[in-house]
């Protein structure tokens, strides 16, 4: 007898989490075994595989999705692209984090501090924040309507400081190193080089998988909710309908 | 040389991932028995 399987998975989950777990594994192999260390930084480069893309994923895949989901929701009231805005910008958060923290880490042996004020890092370190403030509008007791679209317009807002973190080493003298990498003119060795490409891909995969399962989460969360509400109106009217004022 | 950094970075990085998926599937496991069948649109 087929048992049926109750949760957030599906095929489409299983097949983009096994590619993710293949190439976190050869990220693992390559950027802590094959790859050789740097000839100023050491083995601290070895951060630099999982710094870098976790930033570019959650910064401008994961916010990016927030945006055009905030904007799709403030325009025709999808429900779907409000719970697909939060559940990218959840993931994202995670992600941001794991982004300052390797960063840290990174900027002791490097730059001699865990950190500094200086433009880049404080213009992430907002995003973070104004993305957990997302985050908390959207957990915030309201009318679900009225909650989707507050937390869609700060959803929006808080974009614009994704766009002055890209442009912040431009704008402002930086201590943190600007665009380092351009694949058609690199000095880095190939392993280096590919254990970053592999960076990038496993990290997008992760991301992909962690939204479908967070979006289905959303998604189960807000039947849920529906319920709860249908459930507390029905027993108000219910109240209402007894209700005999000769008794008061 | 840089070795004291770069594998706190990779357990922080790796493990955070770890636990919050755990505590997505399992949620998400929780969650959904409550849903009857025919709501669990997107679930597929």
């Amino acid at each position: 007898m087929k048992t049926e399987v109750v949760g957030t998975g599906s095929r489409g989950t299983r097949i983009v989490g096994s590619i993710a777990l293949v190439l976190t594994a050869l990220l693992l192999l390559f950027g802590l075994v094959l790859s050789p260390p740097e000839i100023s930084q050491g083995d601290a480069v070895r951060l630099f595989y999982i710094h870098v893309p976790s930033a570019v994923v959650s910064l401008y895949i994961a916010f990016g999705v927030t945006l055009v989901g905030s904007v799709i929701y403030l325009k025709n009231g999808s429900v779907f692209w409000d719970l697909i805005a939060g559940a990218a910008a959840e993931v994202g958060v995670l992600f941001l984090g794991f982004a300052l923290i390797t960063g840290m880490l990174w900027g002791r042996p490097t730059w001699g501090t865990y950190w500094t004020w200086d433009p880049r890092i404080t213009s992430t370190a907002i995003s973070f924040v104004l993305f957990l403030g997302y985050l908390a509008v959207r957990r915030l007791d309201l009318d679900p309507v009225a909650r989707s679209r507050r937390a869609a317009v700060l959803g929006i807002i808080s974009f614009f400081n994704v766009i002055i973190v890209r442009f912040s080493v431009q704008i402002w003298r930086s201590l943190h190193q600007g665009t380092t990498l351009n694949p058609a003119d690199t000095q880095m060795d190939n392993s280096m080089l590919f254990s970053f490409f592999l960076g990038m891909l496993a990290m997008v995969a992760t991301f992909a998988w962690l939204l479908m399962h967070r979006f289905r989460l959303a998604w189960i969360e807000h039947q849920l909710e529906e319920d709860r509400l249908a459930t507390a109106i029905a027993a108000r009217r219910g109240e209402a309908s007894t209700f005999n004022p000769g008794t008061i | 040389m840089g070795w004291q950094y770069t594998i706190p970075g990779y357990l922080i990085v790796f493990g955070g991932l770890a636990i919050y998926i755990a505590f997505t599937l399992r949620r998400g496991k929780r969650l959904a028995e409550q849903l009857p069948p025919e709501r669990r649109r997107f679930l597929d």
